[in-house]
């Protein structure tokens, strides 16, 4: 059966930590980070990446559009 | 299965999602959160779609998304307070062949600006109005607005909105409706990405409407302002799921 594997990439230093993409996955993937970036906002980062199905959840709702979202099918 | 690593995602032939080019390299200037930012997001990414960015100019207001100009790459003019639809409504009649549209907080077009939105829209002139509404001036620290609900508590309501001596909020878009010159009103919201989703359908319509000399749309989007009113970012969204939707109703109120 062919299944979908997702990826995200964040550009740390534009990310504002608010947390809203956190809400928005439906695979619980995403956290905040521990550290922070250049402006002293947590980013946010994939804390569970083989869950991520490349949805596009997170960058839709990402009002400061730091998130490009890649995505595979992958062929068992 | 062989184990798939990120480096096998994150190719560029695997790309699904990424920032439109309209963006210019500057970093939005709103507040974590702000609802602003996904507005500029997909009205630049329904201009790319549509494949007119050389041809479209946007008016600008005074507010939050002052700079405007500043983040997206396409011409933009800036208005006085409040006076974007007529700027855009001489720009339009001058160049009748571009795609106008004004970009509005709720301070902008319904406070200071609501002559000039109401005539623009009673004329019928062929332009877009996308309408910014969070129910607070924003950008001046949070005052009552004439979007503020009953209740609501603002830096000059601190006990919430009385309508007895404050009045009562004012529905912009059920009031431009009415009006013989609109062709498309809606109201829509983008805090979920099924949201979103319908927000962008509806201002890719609003775009086309003017390609095809439809006359004017109306198009509101409920939006939030966390830093005004004084909550986090989800929480704010939260807040506006249970309270602002319940007075501004979602959905298509007109389309001819």
């Amino acid at each position: 059966m062919a299944k979908v594997r997702g990826a995200i990439v964040v550009d740390v230093e534009r990310c504002k930590g608010c947390e809203l993409c956190i809400g928005s996955c439906p695979t619980d993937v995403l956290r905040m980070a521990v550290d922070v970036n250049g402006k002293g906002y947590h980013y946010a980062y994939m804390e569970n990446p083989e869950a991520c199905t490349g949805c596009v959840n997170c960058a839709t709702v990402c009002p400061d559009t730091v998130i490009t979202v890649y995505r595979i099918k992958v062929v068992d | 299965m062989a184990e798939i690593k990120l480096e096998d995602i994150i190719k560029p032939e695997n790309l699904v999602f990424q920032k439109t080019k309209l963006f210019t390299d500057k970093p939005l200037s709103y507040c974590p959160g702000c609802g602003h930012g996904v507005v500029h997001r997909l009205i630049l990414e329904a201009i790319e779609e549509l494949g007119i960015e050389s041809e479209t100019i946007g008016v600008a207001p005074v507010g939050c998304s002052v700079l405007a100009y500043e983040f997206m790459n396409i011409d933009i003019a800036q208005a006085p307070h409040g006076r974007a639809p007529a700027l855009a409504t001489g720009i339009k009649r001058v160049y009748p062949e571009k795609f106008v549209f004004t970009y509005q907080g709720d301070g902008d077009l319904a406070a200071i600006g609501t002559a000039e939105t109401i005539h623009a829209c009673n004329r019928g002139e062929n332009i877009s109005i996308f309408f910014i509404n969070n129910g607070i001036y924003g950008m001046t620290g949070g005052q009552m607005a004439p979007t503020t609900l009953p209740g609501m508590a603002s830096s000059t309501s601190p006990y919430g909105r009385d309508v007895a001596s404050m009045g009562h909020p004012l529905k912009m878009t059920e009031l431009v409706a009415n009006l013989p010159g609109t062709r498309f009103v809606a109201r829509h919201a983008v805090h979920t990405p099924a949201l979103v989703r319908k927000a962008k359908k509806a201002i890719l319509k609003a775009f086309e409407n003017q390609k095809e000399n439809k006359g004017l749309s109306f198009i509101e989007i409920v939006s939030n302002c966390n830093s005004g009113w004084k909550m986090t970012p989800v929480k704010s969204n939260q807040w506006l799921t249970e309270n602002m939707l319940e007075y501004y109703k979602l959905g298509t109120l007109k389309d001819e």
